[in-house]
C-alpha cells in the first residue's frame, strides 16, 4: 500500500514531564531532526519506564470508534495486546496534530480520522519499536534482527527486558527514517473481529467525563434565551422574575443581539432563571415562513430553470430525453433535521496565565482556537483545549461559526474572564437551535429507450447550501455549485449517460451544517428511489439493473457492484421470500466507502411496516477494527432510518414547532429487528464508517415499502402516508 | 432546611430548594456524573436511577420525595446482576459515543432483577423508553439477553 504520508521522517523526544519516556511520531514537514522545536514535532505514542504504553489520539470520539481504531495502529506494531496500550486525547495543536486530509487543521469529520492516521500512527509504533529493539540489541551485545518484541518484553539469546526498561536508551538511539512496517499477513490485532473497545469500562461505569460533566472550583453555569426565529434581534428584556430563582447571579444581553446570556450557580438554577426572563424580539430579519411556504418555495425552485449547472447540459439532456420511449419523474422533498446528539451541547471556558482553557467533546480544535481568538483578542496559541469524551456528534459539534464555543466564549468575557464559564444548551436548546441538515428538494426526469436503458436523466437540486459563504467555500464551492448539495448525483458511480445536474441555492436566515452523511443524506435517497422506478418501470430486478450501469470497468464501479453483490447474497436476495414481506435494496458511495443495504420489512405502508432484518454490505479498504465498523453500519442504518422514518423540523410563522424527545421522537430498540454486516476483506487503505451506512438505509427501507406499496419521495414517511409499528 | 438523602450507602446533607430534580442534585451537588442529562422531560432515560431498586428518571423526580429512601446511581451499583450486565455490555462492545449507557445499564440491572429470563418482547417493551442515538439497540437487546444467560450460568 502506498500513501501520500509515507516519505514523512520520524522525530522523537523525550517528555520532560513525567519521568523519563520514549515519546514518537513523526514530522509533517522535511527532515529537520531535534531541532527543539515543539511545533516541528509530533508524538503519537508514549512509552513511560513502567513500561506503559499510550496512544495520543489526534481525533476526538464521539462514539465512532477512533480512540481503539488508532490504539490499535500502535498495538500492532509495538506487537501489543490491544488492551495494554491506553488512550489519551491529544491537546489543540495543529503542527502536530492537524487531519493530513484538511490541509493546516486539527480535527475530525468527513468520516476521515482512520484514512488520515492509518500510515502515520503505524509508523510510529513501528518506530518505537525499532528503537526499543536497537537500544536491546546494544546493551546485550547481539544483532538486532535477534530481539525479538512481543507483549512489552524483549527478548534476545537468553536476556530478557521489559520495554520500560529500555525506555532511556531507547530515546537515544536514532530514529528510523522508514521503520519497517507489519507485513498485513503478520497482523495479529489489525482485522481481529474479537478486540474490545478501549472506553468500554469508562463508559460503563460513570468514569468517562463529558464535556457536561466538568466541575471546575469556582466554576459558574450560563444557559441563553435564543430569539424563536432564525434570524430575530433581541429588543428587549425583562428579568424581574428571575431575581427569585435560588442561585441566579444575573442576566445580560448578547452583544451579538442573539439573545439574553443568564447566569446561575449550577445548571438547574441557570434553566430555572431563563424560564422566568420574558423577552421581546425584532423579527424584521428573521425567517418568518411556515413549513408550507418554504416546502412550496423549494419545490417551485427545482421546477424552474437551475441556477447553477452542476454537470452537463439541460438542453441537451432535454433532447435526449424528448427521443426517450418513456420518462419517469418525481419531486423529491426532504425536511430539515436536528442533529439532537445525545449530550446536549456544551462547553467550559477557563482562564489560564497565558490565556484560557476550553473544555470541550471538541471536534475541530482548531477551528475553536480560531474563533476563540477572535472573541478573547488573545493569540491563537494561548487558547488551550481540553478535548473530553464527546457524547455524540453526528456533525453538529463542528461548525463553521464554532457557536457554541463563541457563545461560551462571550459567557466568559462578559462575566469579566477571570471564572471558569460553562455554558449548556438544553434538549429544546437543542431541538429548535438551528445547524440543520437544511430542507431539500430534488426533481428527477429519466428518459428510457424501448429496451428500458437509461437514455437521459435531469436531474434538479435545491437547498441552502453548507459551506457557501464560510470559511471552505473556496475549497468546495466551484461555479457557483457548493459541492455538499450535489454530492453522490453528479459524481456518481453510475455509468448514466446524458446526465445534466442543476442547482438552485435557497436563501434562508435559519442556519444549516453537515449533518450525519452531509449531501447523501438526500441525493442516495433520490438516486436510489429513481434507479429503482427504472427497473420497476421496465420490469427489472433492481440488483440486476443497477449492475448493469456499474460494468465500466472503473475502480469505483467494481467495488460498488462488489458490496452489491454480496449484500443481494447474503441477503438471499434471489431466494424466495415468506410471505407478508418485501424486500428493498440501495447502494451508494460516500465518503470513499462503498454500502449496500437490503432492508426485508413485513406488512405493508398502509396497515403498518415492520423491519424485520437489514443486510448490510460494505468495502471500507482494510478492515481495521471489525466490530467498530459493524458497529458503525449498525448506528449509520438506525440513525437514518429513524430520521427518514419519523423526524422532520417543521416551522410556523418562522417558529420551531418541536421541543424535545417527545416530538422529535427517537429511534427506538424496537424499530429493527435486526442488522447483519457483512464487511468485503478489502486491501485498499481503509476509508471512514462513521457516515456511510446512513444514506442508503432510507431508500432501501422506501423500496421495500414500494413493491406493495407507494413510492415515498416525501419525508418523513410516518407524516406521509406509511404506518409504522 | 437541608433534605438527607442516601446514595449509594452514604448520607448526604443537601441544601437545595424543594422542587430541584433528583438528576441536578446527584451531579452538580454531589459530582455523580455517570447519571446524565439528556432531555429533563423524562423521555430519554439518560438520568436513570435506583430509587429502592427500581429505575426512576432523576430529571423528575424531586429531592424532597426520595428522602428516606435508598438512591443507587451508575457509581454505586453493585449487585450479581449489576456484574452480569457489565461484563456482556463489555463482551458485546455495546458502547459508542456512551452517553446514555449508565442509564441503559440502570435500566436493564432493573428489568433482569425483576426477571432474569425476559425474552425479546420483555427485553423491548422495559427497554423502549431508553433512547441511544447513536442506535446500539441491537447490542443492548443482546447484551441483556448475554447477561441473563451469565446469571443463569
Amino acid at each position: 500500500m502506498t500513501t501520500q504520508i509515507s516519505r514523512r521522517n520520524f522525530l522523537k523526544s523525550v517528555s520532560a514531564l513525567s519521568g523519563a519516556a520514549l515519546v514518537v511520531g513523526f514530522d509533517t514537514g522535511n527532515a529537520l531532526a531535534s531541532t527543539g522545536n515543539a511545533a516541528e514535532f509530533t508524538p503519537f505514542v508514549r512509552i513511560t519506564t513502567d513500561g506503559r504504553v499510550t496512544a495520543l489520539i489526534k481525533h476526538f470520539e464521539c462514539g465512532q470508534g477512533t480512540a481503539t481504531g488508532l490504539a490499535t495502529l500502535i498495538a500492532e506494531e509495538l506487537n501489543l495486546p490491544l488492551d495494554q496500550v491506553e488512550i489519551e486525547f491529544a491537546p489543540a495543536d495543529a503542527a502536530r496534530y492537524r487531519n493530513l486530509l484538511f490541509g493546516s487543521i486539527q480535527g475530525t469529520g468527513g468520516s476521515t480520522a482512520m484514512a488520515n492516521s492509518y500510515m502515520q500512527y503505524r509508523q510510529a509504533g513501528a518506530a518505537a519499536r525499532e528503537m526499543l529493539v536497537a537500544a536491546a540489541a546494544e546493551a546485550w551485545g547481539v544483532p538486532a534482527n535477534s530481539v525479538a518484541l512481543a507483549d512489552g518484553q524483549l527478548t534476545a539469546d537468553g536476556n530478557t527486558a521489559q520495554i520500560g526498561d529500555f525506555v532511556a536508551s531507547a530515546s537515544a538511539q536514532d530514529v528510523p527514517a522508514t521503520p519497517r512496517l507489519k507485513d498485513p499477513s503478520e497482523f495479529s490485532v489489525i482485522g481481529n473481529p474479537d478486540t474490545r473497545r478501549r472506553d468500554n469500562v469508562p463508559k460503563t461505569n460513570g468514569s468517562a467525563i463529558y464535556a457536561m460533566d466538568l466541575h471546575l472550583e469556582n466554576q459558574i453555569v450560563a444557559v441563553i434565551l435564543r430569539s424563536p426565529r432564525f434570524g430575530g434581534t433581541l429588543a428587549s428584556f425583562d428579568d424581574n422574575a428571575a431575581v427569585d430563582v435560588p442561585g441566579f447571579i444575573r442576566a445580560t444581553a448578547l452583544p451579538t443581539g442573539a439573545g439574553v446570556l443568564v447566569y446561575g450557580m449550577n445548571t438547574w438554577a441557570a434553566l430555572q432563571a431563563r424560564d422566568a426572563i420574558v423577552a421581546e424580539w425584532d423579527f424584521s430579519q428573521a425567517e418568518n415562513r411556515g413549513s408550507d411556504q418554504i416546502k412550496a418555495d423549494l419545490l417551485a425552485a427545482v421546477n424552474a430553470d437551475a441556477e447553477f449547472d452542476a454537470k452537463g447540459s439541460a438542453a441537451e439532456t432535454a433532447e435526449l430525453l424528448n427521443g426517450a420511449a418513456q420518462i419517469i419523474e418525481r419531486d423529491f422533498f426532504f425536511p430539515y433535521l436536528a442533529t439532537a446528539t445525545m449530550e446536549p451541547l456544551t462547553c467550559t471556558i477557563a482562564p489560564t496565565e497565558t490565556g484560557v482553557m476550553l473544555y470541550d467533546g471538541c471536534q475541530s480544535p482548531t477551528g475553536a482556537q480560531m474563533a476563540l481568538a477572535a472573541v478573547l483578542q488573545i493569540p491563537q496559541e494561548n487558547i488551550e483545549i481540553t478535548t473530553l469524551y464527546a457524547g455524540g456528534t453526528f456533525g453538529r459539534r463542528s461548525t463553521q461559526t464554532a457557536d457554541y464555543q463563541v457563545e461560551a466564549a462571550l459567557a466568559f468575557a462578559l462575566n469579566g474572564g477571570q471564572q471558569p464559564v460553562k455554558l449548556v444548551w438544553s434538549r429544546e436548546d437543542d431541538i429548535r437551535g438551528g445547524y440543520y441538515r437544511p430542507a431539500v428538494a430534488h426533481k428527477v426526469r429519466v428518459g428510457l429507450d424501448e429496451g428500458g436503458r437509461i437514455v437521459g436523466w435531469d436531474h434538479r437540486v435545491t437547498g441552502k447550501p453548507i459551506f457557501k459563504g464560510g470559511p471552505f467555500d473556496a475549497f468546495v464551492v466551484k461555479n457557483g455549485v457548493d459541492s455538499s448539495s450535489v454530492e453522490g448525483v453528479h459524481d456518481t458511480p453510475y455509468d448514466i449517460p446524458g446526465q445534466y445536474v442543476g442547482l438552485t441555492d435557497h436563501r434562508s436566515p435559519i442556519t444549516v451544517n453537515w449533518w450525519r452523511s452531509v449531501g447523501h443524506t438526500h441525493t442516495a435517497y433520490v438516486m436510489e428511489t429513481m434507479m429503482d422506478m427504472a427497473a420497476a418501470a421496465v420490469g427489472r430486478d433492481p440488483v440486476e439493473y443497477r449492475m448493469e450501469y456499474l460494468n465500466g470497468g472503473t475502480a469505483d464501479q467494481v467495488r460498488m457492484a462488489g458490496v452489491l453483490r454480496l449484500a443481494a447474497e447474503k441477503s438471499d436476495w434471489n431466494g424466495p421470500v415468506v410471505e407478508g414481506r418485501s424486500r428493498g435494496v440501495a447502494v451508494h458511495k460516500s465518503f470513499g466507502t462503498f454500502v449496500a443495504e437490503v432492508f426485508e420489512i413485513s406488512g405493508d405502508a398502509e396497515d403498518g411496516v415492520v423491519i424485520e432484518r437489514v443486510t448490510c454490505a460494505v468495502d471500507c479498504g482494510v478492515p481495521v477494527n471489525p466490530d467498530v465498523i459493524a458497529a458503525q453500519m449498525e448506528s449509520g442504518i438506525g440513525y437514518g432510518i429513524g430520521h427518514v422514518m419519523r423526524n422532520e423540523i417543521t416551522f410556523t410563522d418562522g417558529e420551531v414547532d418541536q421541543f424535545n424527545f417527545p416530538d422529535y421522537e427517537s429511534l427506538r430498540i424496537s424499530d429493527i429487528r435486526a442488522i447483519e454486516t457483512h464487511i468485503v476483506n478489502s486491501t485498499e487503505p481503509p476509508t471512514g464508517v462513521g457516515e456511510p451506512s446512513t444514506p442508503p438505509s432510507g431508500p432501501a427501507l422506501a423500496n421495500a415499502i414500494a413493491v406493495t406499496g407507494p413510492r415515498v419521495t416525501q419525508l418523513p414517511m410516518a407524516a406521509n402516508g406509511v404506518r409504522f409499528f | 432546611m437541608p433534605t438527607s438523602l442516601n446514595i449509594n450507602g452514604q448520607t448526604h446533607m443537601v441544601d437545595v430548594p424543594d422542587g430541584t430534580p433528583l438528576l441536578w442534585v446527584i451531579r452538580d451537588e454531589l459530582k455523580l456524573t455517570g447519571t446524565k442529562f439528556g432531555c429533563g422531560v423524562a423521555a430519554c432515560g439518560a438520568c436513570t436511577v435506583h430509587v429502592d431498586g427500581e429505575p426512576v428518571r432523576s430529571c423528575q423526580t424531586y429531592v424532597e420525595d426520595v428522602e428516606g429512601t435508598e438512591i443507587t446511581t451508575i457509581e454505586g451499583v453493585a449487585s450479581e446482576v449489576a456484574s452480569a450486565v457489565k461484563q456482556a455490555w463489555n463482551e458485546l462492545n455495546v458502547v459508542q459515543c456512551g452517553y446514555c449507557q449508565s442509564g441503559q445499564i440502570m435500566s436493564a440491572i432493573g428489568l433482569l432483577s425483576e426477571n432474569r429470563t425476559p425474552t425479546v418482547d420483555e427485553i423491548e417493551n422495559y427497554m423502549w423508553s431508553n433512547v441511544c442515538r447513536c442506535a446500539t439497540y441491537q447490542r443492548i437487546r443482546t447484551a441483556v439477553q448475554r447477561a441473563s444467560e451469565i446469571l443463569e450460568a
